[in-house]
């Protein structure tokens, strides 16, 4: 069985997947679960100087019928005293040596960050988490993704933190921003140890169509709201994956963004993750999913013949490019498989009215009946010469492996924009004739 | 044992009540969003009426109800009765494409019902105006599916209809003879207002060629439709059979749907011959009354009979009794019903069933359910119409896409025509017969709706636009291949 364990800027657990910072690490006795559950880390629920929340707090977005693809909220930061966190912090990590407790922290000026970086080291903790990434709430208060926002106090605040940092310091970066590796460049360079991402998206989820006003509802109004869930995993996975590529990055990085399960998981570890953080899965099903996580990460690692899940890390950080990288002469067009093919035709009015009318709709003829034929039913038929391989057919057709994408033989030399502009220029080649 | 009542109201509610209940919104919600939206799907080829299915049911997923219910009723203004009593499993449902990925078919049917019923009583207001008015009248003789499916179609091209419907109600046989569980008769008569809503008259009571003679109505209409369904049950022609206790399937059914349900008398061991569907919703019917047994009597083999597989279904569940390979010979009594003498039967090398002599036995009952099919009404329409052409089946010849007959000005549809099919067909075929009265008397021909924007094999039928072409039905794959010359 592949080795799980991991150690993240000197912070180690016995498998990458940490409880995210966020509604389930808020208490001692929720940590205390996660851990029997299986959990590598926890990263408590930002500590600061307790806040007032209010009612109500959480939406999600839901796509046929299906809850919680996408979720926000507008809860702030602990509640509790830093005592009391603190003080539960100390009472988790002596119970579970073995896992990673990480302290998320918010505070402002020069002396109060000194104040908590001690007093996290004094509660035993693995590691701090600084919270610049919240996006409601705090921000207005010059905090959170205040902060994250800005490169140059990134640096200025991640600075006065390692002047007192004895234990290693995540800077957990906002989504909220252009470029994400500006903020992850001046972690780097005020001597950050990692970083971790995203926190949550500026997001308004729904309105209520009969009072028209969005949910969470607090007394006839709403706010933006931080949007997670898998929804946003693409767009951490960018982000992840943009820091990990970044030569003047380079700092081991905790991937979070909509991460459920062991491939969301395994994605995000390929993509340069070392730990990965959950929060909306649990919520939406409990600390139990952890066992599946540790269970198929570790059965995947197995099939591949990694002996480690370190072995997985970053290994698709390097084909993953820019546009004018790639090979203009690589060609894959779509097939169908007549056996699969159930005759919903949604591939046909997708190409049709969506992309590159490159399917007709013809007689059944030769293929006679079967599924998806039926006497008088046209079947698509994928026009080989017009079909650009832009794979749409492919992810609509209901069908696994209905329709594949094949490399077509070009029997051109690899090209890639870059060359190709060269060519133009030394005028070895004639301008490719546009699209029709 | 004789026929009498045998349950009590409470009792016979439940046992009546719908046999499969209405969806909640989220049940709705849940099934619809499974639907893919298929493109040219083949589940509107399989509607002989061609409702745009995928379109209604991405509407339900979507909270737009009213919008789903009138996609329904343009195409199918019965459309609440037929997401009832259709045979979803052979039409829509059996074309469904999950079938292939999955075995689970969209539950169109109850889809259908749950927009239909969310509009129940406004029906009419959803519908898009009447076209103006033509000026040109028409006659419609038959006030079932067929004639209201006329009826409606006429009424939204602007002209001035009028039902001629021999009963106290319209609806025909979704009014009074199709099993309770699965339509009630105030469904049907809702779905007749929402057609005279749309400016139709209905006048009943009133048999034309009795109370009416056909000659006035042909002077007095731009055209008449025919749409007046079969006759009696066919006679099984032994000895016993006018005893009282012996009835014909639907006046059972009749009486079920006219009658308060504890007041509708049955006997105490039933025996229902034939295995068709009316004999299935008469035995399951009687069960549920509350005979002690209720049997089906067919003279061919379970494999031979007639009924859909998921009637013969609710028949088993309901514990109703089958004997197969069995013909009727007497229904034995003196003044009323003991039993039914039975031979036992034999296919032949035809496949026909042959009685075995000597083996006759006795099945002892107190009442006889015919249901041996209904009669064309050969007698009756040469009376009204001596001109009018009738195939050797007694069937009225028309043309399949206008409805035209031999006679001018004369159109037909619906059992009369088809020899006896589905409601759903009727309803089409009242649609295509008020279009080929459209074209006949206005010259405009009309089509549609069918799904936007959607493409078919030049040269073959149109698809979704009313020609009924079942598919997933053997038969229908059978023609296919004999016009192909496969198999």
């Amino acid at each position: 069985m592949a080795d799980l364990s991991i150690n993240l800027a000197g912070i180690r657990s016995p498998n990458p997947f940490w409880v995210a910072s966020a509604p389930p690490s808020n208490t001692a006795y929720q940590c205390h679960r996660a851990f029997e559950a299986g959990w590598g880390g926890v990263v408590w629920k930002t500590i600061g100087d307790p806040i007032v929340n209010v009612s109500s707090r959480y939406s999600s977005h839901n796509v046929g019928g299906m809850r919680m693809v996408g979720f926000n909220n507008i809860e702030l930061i602990s509640d509790r005293s830093i005592e009391v966190n603190f003080k539960e912090i100390k009472e988790c990590k002596e119970r579970w040596p073995d896992r990673a407790v990480i302290a998320s922290l918010m505070t402002d000026t020069r002396e109060n960050w000194h104040d908590m970086m001690k007093r996290a080291r004094d509660a035993g903790a693995d590691g701090v988490e600084l919270n610049f990434g919240c996006p409601h709430g705090m921000c207005e208060r010059g905090m959170g993704s205040a902060v994250g926002q800005n490169p140059d106090v990134i640096e200025t605040i991640v600075g006065w933190v390692m002047e007192a940092a004895e234990i290693p310091v995540i800077v957990k970066l906002t989504p909220n921003i252009t470029d994400i590796t500006q903020p992850a460049r001046a972690a780097k360079r005020a001597g950050a140890d990692a970083i971790s991402m995203i926190n949550t998206i500026n997001s308004v989820t729904q309105v209520d169509l009969d009072r028209l006003v969005p949910e969470p509802y607090v007394d006839g109004k709403s706010a933006h709201g931080g949007y997670c869930g898998p929804a946003v995993k693409p767009i951490a996975l960018n982000m992840v994956h943009s820091c990990a590529a970044d030569p003047d990055v380079q700092l081991p990085i905790s991937g979070i963004g909509g991460i459920g399960n062991w491939r969301d998981a395994a994605e995000f570890i390929a993509l340069g993750s070392t730990s990965v953080q959950v929060c909306t899965a649990i919520m939406h099903y409990g600390f139990r999913i952890v066992e599946d996580m540790i269970d198929g990460l570790s059965n995947y690692l197995d099939d591949k013949g990694m002996d480690s899940v370190n072995e997985l890390c970053g290994k698709a950080v390097k084909v993953v490019d820019r546009w004018e990288t790639l090979n203009l002469n690589y060609k894959r067009i779509a097939s169908i498989d007549y056996d699969k093919c159930i005759g919903c035709n949604l591939c046909y009015v997708a190409c049709e009215d969506g992309a590159h009318q490159a399917i007709a709709l013809t007689e059944a003829g030769e293929r006679g009946l079967g599924p998806g034929r039926l006497p008088g039913k046209p079947i698509p038929e994928i026009k080989d010469e017009e079909c650009v391989g832009c794979n749409l057919c492919s992810i609509v057709c209901p069908v696994d492996q209905c329709i594949t994408m094949v490399d077509v033989d070009t029997g051109k030399p690899p090209m890639t924009w870059k060359e190709y502009q060269e060519k133009l220029a030394s005028g070895e080649m004639k301008p490719i004739p546009a699209h029709p | 044992m004789t026929r009498q009542r045998r349950t009590d109201q409470e009792t016979a509610a439940r046992m009546m009540a719908d046999i499969e209940p209405a969806y909640t919104d989220q049940q709705a919600q849940v099934e619809a969003d499974r639907c893919l939206y298929c493109f040219d799907a083949p589940c509107i080829m399989a509607c002989p009426t061609g409702i745009d299915i995928p379109a209604f049911i991405k509407k339900i997923a979507v909270q737009n109800n009213r919008g789903a219910a009138r996609t329904i009723l343009s195409s199918n203004i019965l459309g609440a009765s037929c997401a009832r009593v259709c045979p979803t499993t052979v039409l829509c449902e059996g074309a469904c494409v999950l079938q292939d990925r999955d075995q689970k078919p969209i539950k169109i049917g109850r889809l259908q019902r749950y927009a239909t019923d969310a509009v129940a009583g406004k029906e009419a207001s959803l519908l898009e105006k009447p076209a103006a008015a033509t000026g040109k009248k028409v006659a419609v003789i038959g006030g079932g599916p067929a004639g209201l499916g006329c009826a409606a179609e006429m009424a939204r091209l602007g002209h001035a209809v009028t039902i001629f419907e021999r009963r106290p109600e319209a609806g025909g046989l979704n009014t009074y003879g199709i099993a309770y569980y699965k339509l009630t008769p105030e469904v049907s008569l809702d779905e007749v207002e929402v057609v005279k809503s749309l400016g139709v008259e209905i006048r009943c009571g009133v048999e034309v060629g009795v109370d009416l003679p056909m000659a006035d109505l042909q002077k007095d209409y731009d055209a008449v439709f025919l749409g007046v369904g079969l006759g009696h049950t066919y006679t099984l022609g032994i000895p016993g059979e006018d005893l009282p206790e012996v009835m014909e399937a639907l006046a059972f059914i009749e009486e079920i749907h006219t009658q308060p349900l504890h007041e509708v008398a049955v006997g105490e061991h039933v025996v229902v011959i034939g295995c068709g569907n009316t004999a299935i919703d008469a035995v399951t019917q009687a069960k549920r009354l509350g005979a002690t047994s209720a049997t089906i009597v067919y003279r061919r083999g379970e494999k031979d009979m007639p009924a859909y597989a998921y009637e013969y279904e609710i028949a088993k569940a309901d514990g109703c009794g089958f004997v197969f390979h069995a013909a009727p010979v007497e229904v034995l009594g003196e003044s009323s019903v003991t039993g039914l003498k039975v031979i036992r039967t034999e296919p032949d090398a035809e496949g026909r069933a042959r009685p075995v002599p000597g083996s006759e036995s006795v099945i002892p009952c107190d009442m006889v359910i015919k249901a041996l099919g209904q009669e064309k009404q050969v007698q009756m329409l040469q009376t009204l119409l001596p001109d009018l052409a009738l195939d050797a089946k007694g069937r009225v010849v028309r043309d399949e896409k206008t409805g035209q007959t031999s006679v001018p000005g004369v159109f037909a549809g619906g059992d009369a025509a088809n020899g006896g099919r589905e409601v759903v067909n009727a309803v089409a075929e009242g649609k295509k017969a008020a279009r080929g009265i459209h074209a006949a008397l206005c010259g405009d021909a009309v089509e549609g709706p069918v799904q936007h924007t959607r493409v078919g094999v030049p040269g073959s039928k149109p698809v979704g636009s009313g020609l009924d072409r079942p598919v997933r039905v053997p038969e229908a794959e059978a023609e296919y291949y004999a016009a192909k010359g496969e198999r």
